[in-house]
């Protein structure tokens, strides 16, 4: 018998990104059910919430072609978690995001940490080993054998990484801008915000993490402090001048 | 150099490994990263001329198409990693590259010296490559 825990990974890519299943723990020979579920389910929700696929549930709402009352009872839960991010970080989470014709419903920002927490913790009550979900830089993890997961919070500037934390429940996500070219708006301006580089939280939702992250990333200066007025969670910032907080 | 300022935070084990920060992420990266294009497109270890091990990762796919790693270990430690397979095909794909691959040949010398299980951060390419130098590395430790 070996000491060291049997670890195995998966990756597939959805939503536009590699998804990852990491494994610690003895595991039978092959891919476990699970784990071909969990993929299996984020595409499902793919469908429903992509702002990409114009058939998807979240662009007919924003179409206005489909009423909010007939839509799947996921995307309703998806709606009120939205309202109460955008209440709870007092307005510097916003799903209407701007465009060109004007401001249009985009919940992308919460979708995706809401999505991984929920299948990963789906995952954990069938695999009762360490997890970890990694989806495009957002992270649920889970390690019932005390061994922590260490995980690198990535510099977006210079690649390499600004910390590593060692976590054994619970998420890390990071919002920024660099490599991806896409924007984080400041919902007072509609502009995008420039003052951070990169915000990575940690706390123990995922989802809320990666709220937490957005909206600090809007808010821009005192992200960290923010972020830990939040019972849970925490921060490592980077700001535009190149200064690391915590 | 620009004044970095750290404050670390009590609850947390955080170990800062790099705070170089360059104001420009454009045309600096070199590309001579891009080494070779040696070795197999399957998983495995094998020996090399120096008496270090290779060991292949498996092609992962990503956001901006394929990408492989191959590291060669000697005395536990990487020596060299190279990218047998990256995506390639038209002038973006090569921007991406020349961006890129620097930068995930330093993130696997610094996962590696970290010993790190995965990274949290916005660069989609960088976390297929980790999956990709995890499955090297779990070769190795096999």
């Amino acid at each position: 018998m070996s000491d060291v825990l049997q670890r195995r990974v998966w990756v597939e890519q959805i939503m536009g990104m590699p998804v990852s299943v990491h494994l610690r723990g003895a595991c039978p020979a092959g891919r476990p059910s699970f784990v071909d579920d969990l993929f299996a389910e984020l595409r499902e929700l793919d469908l429903l919430f992509s702002t990409y696929r114009p058939e998807s549930q979240i662009s007919r709402i924003a179409d206005g072609v489909l009423d909010r009352e007939d839509c799947d009872p996921v995307v309703t839960e998806v709606l009120e978690l939205c309202a109460s991010a955008t209440v709870l970080t007092g307005g510097w989470f916003d799903v209407m995001l701007p465009t060109p014709d004007g401001r249009r419903l985009d919940p992308s920002g919460l979708v995706k940490g809401w999505a991984v927490e929920r299948v990963a913790t789906r995952l954990g009550e069938r695999w009762k080993g360490d997890y970890y979900v990694n989806a495009g830089g957002d992270i649920a993890l889970s390690s019932p054998s005390g061994e922590p997961w260490r995980i690198g919070v990535e510099n977006p500037v210079t690649g390499g990484l600004l910390a590593v934390v060692p976590l054994t429940s619970g998420g890390i996500a990071t919002s920024g801008t660099a490599h991806r070219g896409e924007h984080i708006f400041d919902p007072t301006t509609g502009r995008p915000a420039t003052a951070l580089r990169s915000v990575t939280v940690i706390g123990p939702s995922l989802m809320w993490a990666d709220v937490l992250a957005t909206a600090a990333f809007a808010r821009g200066h005192g992200a960290s402090n923010w972020v830990s007025r939040h019972e849970g969670y925490r921060a490592v910032v980077l700001s535009d001048d190149g200064t690391v907080s915590t | 150099m620009r004044k970095v300022t750290l404050m670390i935070l009590s609850t947390v084990a955080v170990l800062v490994l790099l705070f170089s920060y360059r104001t420009s992420t454009g045309g600096g990266q070199v590309s001579s990263a891009r080494t070779a294009a040696a070795g197999g497109s399957t998983p495995g270890a094998a020996p090399d001329a120096s008496g270090g091990t290779v060991l292949t990762g498996p092609v992962v796919d990503t956001r901006w198409g394929p990408v492989q790693v191959q590291v060669t270990v000697q005395g536990g430690k990487i020596v060299k990693v190279v990218t047998p397979q990256l995506p390639s095909g038209n002038n973006r794909d090569r921007q991406i590259n020349d961006q890129a691959v620097p930068i995930l040949v330093q993130e696997t010398i610094q996962a590696q010296s970290a010993r790190i299980d995965g990274v949290s951060g916005a660069t989609v390419t960088s976390d297929g490559y980790v999956q990709s130098l995890q499955a090297a590395l779990d070769k190795a430790g096999g």
